[in-house]
């Protein structure tokens, strides 16, 4: 029986010879049996070189989910769906109140807005343990927030604010990877001075005269932080998918996008009207086998060539904590010819040694990447997006994108912050508070997840990266940990279906750089608490590579030892 | 590509290319942009929340401020319940999925704007356009779809129909006839969204749009949504309308569920401009004063000619003539934009993606009346642009 603490699994280019020095590698599989982590790491270290492709180790690794809990959660599915149906009887039958909203009078007779299915999950299951999310802060979003007290005497049909505030409660679950959620210090004050000068609304598109020099600063400290030559900046981080990628591919192109990519980045494909293509999760033999399809039998029913073809994938992948194979992905693009969109939306200024991404985690060349997209919400306290590239690609967008012509330009102070805060990352204004930062982080996330791996938990996604997964399984887990935990002052985030397959309901902790140790502290101590009172510590410490099998079975021979 | 930027902030007087203009360009019809009271309630709300939200609404990124400034929207409109976005732009575009799904009708107006086109094609639902304005073109569509379903019971027992309308049109400066829609919507039994993006905060007795411009129960209407971008001078949108339509997207609305929530500093900004306008009711007959009086001052110009209403604040000034090639049209109209600004009047060409649009409208000047314009602003402006086109275009 062989124990692997955190699996690896990378996959060589070529087909390597099975042996290696120390036996313990078969087909790109790292085995050790009994091996500490150190150990293991140092292994992994030298065997996953991939032809030299990985400059550092890439320990990703999703456990098996444990049959007995797979069978119990079904169950768990199975009773919520026949009480749901009980319930819905009920209320049909006006024995049981009806707590939401119905149609007008005058309107009975139209066809109905609603299926009546489609909201049978709303109404029976998410319903029970809705206070778990939308919870109303009123505070700033650091480290520590302010929740707004709320009770319900309906089941939560209906909340009532009991205008208490829970104070001080350790936030877990806001996007504030480098701590810029601040309401003191130079980039509020920075802000707050552009405010008084610009005032808050532009009230015109980037086209007409909404364009500010503002806009202009902020664009070429972009280009200058991500290395590339030229920037364009949104004013909301969906918006950027959704209305630049359809000026980016049309019909007749293809798009190869990861079966986990986000709602934004589906949206914007579907819209493009480009073949969207969807390979396995982070899986490059499943990528391989689409291009070369796509390159031997050309479209559909004409066999022409694509007149593009381009791969989307994301940076860091918020549910998994997966972060992308970047320098596979890279190699692939290069070999067969397509086009690379990298959406960092998560990965900005939480991955690198000096923040700069994916990109610089991996310490690739940033013009590899033909489109580097991402976010300024999670990194850098602000809101909007960017999009960097080569000169002719940003010029090409600045009169086709969609945003640059019918959607109002980004509001100046929150330019402003974007400016000072990413001064402040780069260095430039001074400080070392930015390499501060960034460091904390990383510290913050391998204690963390180290410490979560230890107490027995299964915890998803790559050993770097800051959100971290842990998984629930059950129904009933999901509502319970969230309120257990808030009840110890510790905010944290579920999430269930449909934002993840049915049965792989987690809690997700985002960690930040203004998480002091002893905070982590105290929410390891209570999450080790509460995962021994809902028996969450599922681990036995088997971990499968890839989320699902692997694409081609001949590449991966399963044996046992 | 896109002019010189602005280095003082677009309101009231603006500096563009170096000349100093007074703004005909941005949509700050209640002349907001540079008002003291939104800059010091931002303020407030930044020195309290900072600036980013960091989150989606629905993992701790609902702030007191936002639930304060659907509440005060909702009452405004008088409605049951408002909803939040952070973009402008998104705000139909996420609406119309949410309710309107492959194999459902939409009829739409040709004229609608791009964001009401974005939001049809993510829907994937059947679109039929009629003709702008034309209530007899929509009542033979709607006649046409009535005798389908006839043919087809069963399956018109679950499609679901919605027309989208907007309440004073962006490329047309024209006002939707929503009367007669309120009476198909009942005879065809389809539902009305309907987007008050340019008519909220202008039209109607206190500025609530065109349900009170026309004196029709808001109840009426399935879906108002509208930006903050306009008279607000804030960003983002809303939609309001009864809580059964309107908490629907809360868990559908793509753009209020996948994206970050509105930055504090913004909503705090809103909720202010909406006292003002509350404040004081009287601005909207002024507005609509301006808008009379330039209106019949930019009358006659010769070559060039007015589109849009006499009491809408956004109005085209397109040429009388076109030289049969839309380039050609677009050269002259934008020498007439630089001459006009080398004068000291800023103006602007109305953009559109030529590709991408369905009916994409003549090339034209987009004329925006601002409350803080005065009676000699405004004639200035209009003898400036007949001086200039009668030097361009003859």
């Amino acid at each position: 029986m062989r124990t692997e603490p955190g699996g690896c699994c990378c996959r060589r280019p070529v087909r390597a010879n099975d042996c290696v020095a120390n036996g313990e590698v078969r087909n790109g599989y790292v085995r050790s049996s009994a091996a500490t982590a150190a150990a293991a790491a140092s292994q992994i270290h030298h065997v996953t070189q991939n032809g030299g492709l990985y400059k550092r180790p890439f320990n990703e690794g999703f456990e098996e989910t444990p049959m007995l809990v797979a069978v119990l959660t079904y169950v768990g599915y199975g009773v919520l769906t026949l009480f749901g149906y009980l319930r819905d009887f009920l209320r049909h039958w006006r024995i049981e109140k009806c707590h939401h909203a119905t149609e007008r009078e005058e309107q009975k007779d139209f066809v109905s807005l609603y299926q009546d299915f489609e909201n049978f999950y709303t109404r029976n299951l998410y319903m029970r343990i809705r206070d778990n999310w939308n919870r109303p802060i009123c505070s700033v979003p650091g480290a520590r927030v302010d929740i707004m007290e709320r009770q319900s005497h309906d089941y939560n049909w209906s909340f009532k604010y009991t205008g208490n505030v829970i104070k001080d409660v350790i936030n877990m679950g806001s996007y504030n990877y480098l701590g810029f959620a601040r309401n003191t210090g130079p980039c509020q004050e920075a802000a707050a001075k552009v405010l008084e000068e610009y005032g808050v609304g532009v009230c015109s598109t980037r086209q007409e005269i909404g364009n500010l020099d503002k806009h202009e600063e902020l664009e070429k400290l972009v280009a200058s932080f991500l290395g590339v030559e030229a920037a364009m900046t949104y004013g909301m981080g969906f918006a950027t998918n959704s209305m630049n990628i359809p000026a980016l591919v049309s019909k007749g192109c293809l798009i190869l996008s990861d079966e986990l990519n986000h709602a934004s980045l589906v949206l914007g494909a579907r819209l493009s009207g480009a073949t969207i293509r969807v390979f396995k999760h982070n899986n490059m033999q499943s990528l391989e086998k689409l291009l070369k399809d796509a390159i031997v039998y050309g479209q559909p029913r004409t066999r022409r060539p694509w007149k593009k073809i381009l791969i989307l994938v994301e940076g860091i992948y918020s549910m998994e904590g997966s972060i992308v194979r970047l320098p596979e992905v890279i190699a692939l693009k290069k070999k067969y010819k397509a086009y690379l969109y990298l959406d960092e939306a998560h990965s900005i200024g939480a991955l690198g040694p000096t923040g700069r991404g994916v990109v610089d985690y991996f310490g690739l060349d940033p013009e590899d990447v033909d489109i580097m997209m991402g976010t300024f919400t999670k990194s850098f306290g602000a809101s909007g997006g960017y999009i960097g590239g080569k000169k002719e690609l940003i010029d090409y967008l600045r009169t086709h994108s969609h945003s640059a012509v019918y959607a109002t330009s980004p509001s100046p102070p929150v330019v402003e912050q974007i400016v000072t805060s990413m001064k402040c990352i780069m260095g430039q204004d001074g400080t070392t508070l930015g390499k501060e930062c960034i460091q904390q982080l990383a510290e913050n996330v391998r204690y963390f997840r180290r410490r979560l791996k230890n107490m027995g938990f299964i915890i998803y996604g790559n050993e770097d990266s800051p959100v971290v997964p842990l998984m629930l399984y059950m129904p009933a887990k999901i509502g319970a940990f969230g309120r257990e935990m808030l009840k110890r002052n510790i905010g944290v985030v579920v999430v269930g279906f449909p934002a993840t397959p049915i049965i792989e309901s987690r809690a997700r902790f985002c960690l930040s750089a203004a998480h002091t140790k002893e905070m982590l502290d105290t929410a390891l101590k209570e999450i080790d608490e509460v995962g021994d009172l809902l028996h969450l510590k599922y681990s036995r410490h088997r971990s499968v590579p890839l989320l699902d099998r692997p694409f081609d079975e001949t590449t991966y021979e399963e044996t046992e030892d | 590509m896109f002019f010189s930027p602005s280095l003082v902030p677009p309101s009231h007087n603006i500096v563009v290319n170096g000349k100093e203009c007074i703004n005909f360009a941005s949509f700050n019809f209640l002349g907001l942009l540079d008002n003291p009271r939104l800059k010091a309630a931002a303020l407030a709300s930044l020195k309290k929340c900072g600036v980013g939200t960091c989150g989606p609404r629905g993992f701790y990124g609902t702030f007191d401020v936002h639930l304060d400034l659907e509440d005060r929207l909702a009452k405004f409109m008088k409605t049951e319940e408002a909803i939040i976005y952070s973009y402008g732009f998104a705000t139909i575009a996420s609406a119309i999925p949410a309710y309107s799904k492959r194999g459902d009708i939409v009829f739409v107006d040709k004229a609608a704007c791009f964001a009401i086109q974005k939001g049809l094609q993510a829907s994937r639902s059947d679109i039929k356009l009629f003709n702008h304005n034309d209530m007899d073109d929509l009542q033979r569509l709607l006649k046409e779809q009535e005798i389908e379903d006839q043919k087809n019971p069963r399956k018109a027992r679950v499609t679901r129909r919605f027309i989208v309308v907007e309440g004073l049109y962006m490329n047309t400066g024209t006002i939707c006839p929503l009367p007669e829609l309120v009476k198909l919507k009942y005879r065809y039994k389809a539902r009305i969204f309907l987007e008050e993006s340019l008519s909220f905060g202008v039209l109607g007795e206190h500025g609530r749009g065109v349900t009170e411009h026309f004196g029709i129960d808001i109840d009426d209407i399935d879906l108002i949504s509208a930006n903050m971008e306009n008279s607000l001078a804030s960003i983002g949108g809303f939609c309001c309308g009864r809580s059964f339509v309107i908490d629907h997207q809360r868990l559908s609305g793509q753009g209020y569920c996948f994206s970050a929530s509105l930055p504090p500093l913004l909503a705090a900004a809103a909720i202010e401009a909406l006292n003002i306008m509350e404040e004081n009711p009287g601005i909207f007959a002024v507005l609509k004063e301006k808008c009379k009086r330039i209106h019949k001052a930019l009358q006659g110009i010769s070559g060039l000619k007015v589109v849009g209403e006499s009491i809408s604040p956004a109005f085209h000034l397109q040429l009388e003539e076109s030289t049969g090639c839309r380039e050609r049209d677009v050269k002259l109209l934008q020498e007439i934009v630089t001459q006009c600004m080398d004068r000291g009047i800023a103006l602007t060409l109305a953009r559109y993606l030529e590709k991408e649009e369905k009916y994409l409208p003549p090339p034209s000047i987009r004329v925006v009346v601002t409350v803080e314009q005065t009676e000699e602003e405004l004639e200035k402006a209009a003898t400036t642009i007949s001086k200039v086109a009668q030097t361009v275009l003859l």
